[in-house]
């Protein structure tokens, strides 16, 4: 006589659900989801909708922002077993020098960044440069919804939902020419309404510039994003048009970009400039080489409780290691840090 | 004992300060990093206390109000009492109370050995702060306590190796220690005011 024991873990059969019940709750969920898009056609953009995350500060998008919307891909790319960081806290916790240099500084002091109108340069090593407005800039791609963990040089890290497009699918689209091997971005400067541009003891050389080079920029990883959360950029999360690069540390995802330039010679960055022992050109999230003033072993994962600090491991390419490594392949990272 | 009330007001605000941020801590005021915030601003309390009870000394001598001097003491050991806290807070929010990378940053991290050297300082100054200690210590209790000098400097070394991008607020901080010291120099001393004998405008 067989005797089964069961452990009170197992489930017992009973309780699993039947696959077309199952199979028409997903259904249900879509039917949900869809209403949901359907709301957010243009006429009330926003505007008292549910939003896919919790405290979602409805902003006022621009036109082009709420037009392109219902078409996004949502959920495009996600991250396994990790929590989106709440809204607040990526939109309060910022570094934004321009803004100033705290942390609270940015979302306090970016309300005087005018985002309409707004143009972006690409010039440099390209067969079509030119100026382009932003909507006109955005027009040809799609939004895709892509949730990304960010993990700053300062040792603390979020999960945040941005909305982009993917930087290969512009770089594309304006050829560059075979002398083309760096991309160079550069932020706005504009000291009247960025106070931190008229800190006379900032350390900064603005405009803030940053680089990539080519076979990085045209990583399918790193996008140009418009938005997070299901909304247009915050202005102190670098509204309306930044770079998100997730397996660099964050300082290299540029904000409110005014240039993009295909050149030819690896560009100068702003960090390297400013302490080049301590800032490099390729900036990989690495556990294995430490910031001269910290290690980078570890991370605090915000929010982070007073009494739960949420300390983690760091993952080696911020944990895009699979996807970004042989980028790498025969470069000594502890030199090219 | 001379002047109980500003003793005690003093003391009050001592204790005040980190139960408020606690407070902000516990109902999220601080964002997202409170540990990180709460480390700073000790550290940053510590430095004010420091340049408050090096105020002291000059303000007695301008004013002639003896009740300077009375409370200087205490301010010196609430630098004392914000820089420990200070430390805890570094030990428990940012290196999650791994000992084995404390050795690490000891050894590697100027800005760490630098904090260090400025807690060992104050803590000899807080030991011998006592009646007991000064008697044992005669005319050397004095030399020993200029020591406070050499934390100042380390504290603002420290400082500015946190800084990344902007220096106005550590100019601010080294500016008036500057001063501080300045104003201790024998020759600048001299030539200061003393507005009690004159019961004229002071300074």
């Amino acid at each position: 006589m067989l005797i089964k024991l069961s452990r009170s873990s197992e489930c017992k059969a009973s309780e699993i659900t039947p696959e077309g019940l199952y199979l028409s709750r997903r259904a249900l969920m879509g039917g949900s989801l869809a209403g949901l898009a359907l709301g957010t056609l243009p006429g009330n953009v926003l505007a008292g909708e549910p939003s896919r995350y919790p405290d979602v500060q409805a902003g006022k998008a621009p036109a082009w922002f709420a037009e392109k919307l219902p078409d996004t891909r949502w959920q495009a790319v996600t991250v396994q077993n990790e929590a989106v960081t709440p809204f607040k806290d990526a939109t309060h916790y910022n570094n934004f020098y321009e803004f100033g240099p705290d942390k609270g500084d940015p979302a306090a002091n970016a309300d005087s960044l005018k985002t309409e109108p707004w143009s972006v340069v690409i010039d440099g090593e390209v067969g079509k440069p030119g100026r382009y407005a932003l909507e006109d800039f955005v027009k040809p791609y799609q939004l895709e919804e892509r949730v990304y963990r960010l993990r700053c040089v300062e040792a603390w890290s979020m999960v945040i939902p941005w909305l982009g497009f993917p930087l290969a699918h512009v770089l594309k689209q304006v050829e560059p020419t075979s002398k083309a091997r760096y991309v160079r971005f550069e932020t706005l400067e504009d000291p009247k309404s960025m106070p931190g541009q008229r800190s006379g003891f900032a350390l900064i050389d603005w405009p803030y510039e940053e680089g990539l080079r080519l076979d990085e920029a045209m990583h399918p990883l790193a996008i140009l994003a418009v938005g997070m959360y299901g909304r247009e950029l915050p202005n102190q999360n670098g509204a309306p048009l930044r770079l998100v690069v997730p397996w660099k540390y964050g300082f290299k995802s540029i904000k409110s970009i005014v240039r993009i330039s295909l050149v030819a010679e690896q560009p100068k960055t702003t960090w390297q400039g400013l302490a080049p022992d301590e800032y490099g050109f390729y900036a990989n999230v690495n556990p294995t080489v430490d910031h001269p003033r910290w290690s980078q072993a570890r991370e605090r994962r915000l929010p982070s409780g007073l009494f739960s600090p949420n300390v983690r491991e760091t993952q080696m390419f911020n944990g895009y290691a699979d996807e970004v490594a042989s980028l790498y392949d025969g470069l000594d990272l502890r030199k090219n840090y | 004992m001379r002047y109980p009330w500003f003793r005690l007001g003093i003391f009050m605000a001592g204790c005040l300060f980190p139960a408020w941020w606690l407070y902000e801590a516990s109902v999220n005021l601080l964002g997202p990093d409170p540990g990180k915030v709460l480390m700073d601003r000790l550290g940053l309390g510590a430095l004010v206390f420091l340049l408050i009870s090096l105020c002291m000394t000059p303000l007695q001598r301008l004013t002639g109000w003896p009740g300077w001097i009375v409370v200087r003491r205490q301010l010196g050991l609430w630098v004392f009492a914000y820089i420990v806290l200070h430390v805890l807070a570094y030990l428990f929010f940012i290196l999650g109370l791994d000992w084995g990378q404390l050795t690490v940053e000891l050894r590697k991290r100027p800005y760490i050995i630098v904090g260090a050297l400025g807690l060992l300082g104050l803590l000899v100054l807080a030991v011998t702060s006592n009646r007991y200690s000064q008697r044992r210590l005669g005319a050397r209790w004095k030399k020993l306590h200029r020591l406070v000098y050499a934390v100042l400097g380390l504290g603002l070394l420290h400082f500015l190796w946190i800084v990344r991008s902007d220096l106005r607020e550590w100019a601010v901080y080294a500016f008036i220690g500057l001063l501080l010291i300045v104003l201790r120099i024998p020759a600048v001393a001299r030539s200061l005011p003393r507005v009690h004998r004159r019961q004229g405008r002071s300074a």
